[in-house]
């Protein structure tokens, strides 16, 4: 079997991937960066809106250039890249399963950062198996890097930031969004980004769910009922509308499947998207010399898991040696203070509090391994 | 259904009368000012650092709701194109005796063209009335987001915070 060699191997792409791979490499280490796609950038390419933040996240900029300017970066680096490349399996010792160019290949590395990212929630309906239903981040994609229109009048099921970014993106690119139904009482994700659909005259149906779908061929009609303050569908309350396709934007839970398999041990954090591993303040997990970043740690958004991302980069590289203590203290505390800034606020703060626990149990997990020695 | 942006996704009366970012009636009526309905905590603040006059200020904690100092505003329009949320408009109460003029971004396809004839629309996406495009605006610092600049009467001014969007022509597609 092929023997594929590195310092750090990161698994996984995207804006965390593509961050650890750039500040390892950059610190002198000898870096391999592997995904699955033939196209690296993960869910970056089809960020076609300017990012919040400051200055330092690259707020007001759109995703795919923020992906554009790395991927250059990352070329510019020296870093291997190798696309259509799948890490399918780790073994105890951390040797890694890679099929890479129709061959299947031994991974072995020093470190290992894994970023896999985290897929989409699926709520299941009377009518949720016809064409015509889907993840709002599978229609993303087909707007913004396939170009498809899925439809031409959509029903988007949540009102989290994916939702309502995808509803606009959605207009933009020709679609009428017909409804934003969510079951809460109130709009879950930024009030500017709901503020564009009901300027461009979008209607939101909060407390109300999908009761049905239905359509000889596809979805033609979908039925929509109120619910009650304990989330019972009110009968009699139900109203249909005419619409092609529905979008489910109920969510996102952590790829963790390497990490699992790895032997780390996980939290469950609702607030993260269901079962996360528990990494320290250097994203390195119970498993020693592997690392996690992104979304793959708890779901956030992009900026944090490119500060993520380096904070492994920088922390992977330090345990090699190309770091002496003094410079990577210096870089891990930066990261951390934009970290901590994106992390704030109405919105953030769940988030700050979620990681915090998470950190907790790390804590807690290493001192009782010390116990155990 | 009760009031306020996270059930209405539009900012009510007394939110954005808390707003730090809206200009008093007096600015406008002077002539062009940035009106910024921010109304939510959330970090970011690329209005800031877009304003070349020092006329809006974040400061160091990145989910405070920016403060417009009315009298530094130009009406430049730079924050417009560059705010994340849309949620800036550039207000002139000046622009005659009987109308004013309201700029918003706007990043549908296809664009107006100067002098065409629109239907202004409201935070609801209701149409308040008929307006004249004074100007389409697009540069590189726009970052791919477009000003579009109306006229209206002055009464709709405050209500006045878009357009409707235009039917998709064959060559947009």
């Amino acid at each position: 079997m092929r023997k594929i060699t590195a310092e750090i191997a990161v698994v996984g792409a995207g804006p965390a991937g593509l961050c650890a791979a750039l500040e390892a490499r950059l610190a002198g280490a000898d870096v391999v960066l592997i995904d699955e796609n033939r196209l690296p950038g993960g869910q970056l390419f089809k960020q076609i809106h300017k990012f919040f933040g400051s200055k330092e996240h690259r707020a007001g900029v759109r995703g795919f250039a923020i992906g554009q300017e790395l991927l250059a970066q990352v070329s510019d680096s020296g870093a291997r890249v190798l696309l259509d490349s799948l890490v399918y399996g780790i073994q105890p010792d951390k040797s890694m399963g890679l099929l890479t160019a129709g061959e299947n290949c031994l991974l072995l590395a020093e470190k290992i950062i894994i970023a896999s990212g985290a897929k989409e929630n699926y709520t299941p309906f009377p009518g949720s198996t016809l064409p015509g239903v889907m993840g709002a981040g599978a229609a993303q994609t087909m707007i913004n890097v396939n170009r498809v229109l899925p439809g031409a009048r959509v029903v988007m099921v949540g009102s989290g930031n994916v939702g309502l970014i995808v509803s606009y993106q959605l207009l933009q690119a020709g679609a009428e969004v017909v409804a934003v139904v969510e079951g809460a009482p109130r709009i879950g994700g930024y009030g500017v980004h709901a503020g564009k659909l009901r300027r461009a005259g979008v209607p939101f149906y909060l407390g109300h769910t999908i009761s049905r779908a239905y359509g000889d061929d596809g979805v033609r009609h979908v039925e929509i009922a109120r619910l009650d303050e304990r989330w019972n569908p009110v009968p009699g309350s139900e109203f249909t509308l005419d619409a092609d396709t529905i979008c489910l934007a109920v969510g996102l839970n952590p790829m963790t499947e390497l990490v699992w398999m790895a032997g780390c041990q996980f939290d469950y954090i609702p607030a993260l998207g269901g079962h996360v591993p528990l990494h320290d303040r250097n994203m390195e997990t119970t498993v020693r010399g592997l690392y996690v970043a992104g979304d793959v740690t708890g779901v956030e958004e992009a900026s944090s898991a490119m500060e993520e991302g380096k904070l492994a980069g920088v922390a992977a590289a330090e345990a090699l040696g190309y770091l002496d203590a003094r410079a990577a203290k210096e870089k891990k505390a930066e990261i951390e203070a934009r970290l901590n800034r994106l992390r704030s606020g109405l919105f953030g703060e769940k988030r700050r509090e979620a990681k915090e626990t998470q950190l907790a149990a790390m804590q807690r997990a290493r001192e009782s391994e010390k116990e155990v020695v | 259904m009760p009031e306020g942006v996270v059930y209405t996704g539009i900012p009510s009366r007394e939110e954005l009368a808390a707003c730090p970012g809206i200009p008093t009636e007096a600015r406008m009526a002077r002539g062009r000012v940035a009106v910024i309905e921010c109304v939510q905590e959330i970090p970011c603040n690329p209005c800031e650092s877009a304003c070349r006059f020092g006329a809006i200020e974040i400061g160091e904690q990145l989910t405070a709701l920016p403060r417009l100092d009315g009298e530094k505003c130009t009406g430049c329009g730079l924050c417009v194109a560059l705010c994340p949320g849309l949620a800036i408009t550039i207000v002139d109460k000046s622009f005659s005796a009987t109308e004013s003029t309201v700029d918003f971004p706007f990043e549908y396809l296809p664009l107006p063209g100067e002098g065409d004839t629109v239907d202004a629309c409201s935070r609801a996406g209701e149409t308040v009335c008929p307006a004249r495009v004074v100007a389409v605006k697009k540069s590189p610092a726009y970052a791919g987001t477009a000003v579009v600049s109306i006229r209206v009467p002055t009464a709709f001014a405050d209500e006045v915070r878009t357009m409707r969007r235009l039917p998709r022509r064959e060559e947009d597609i």
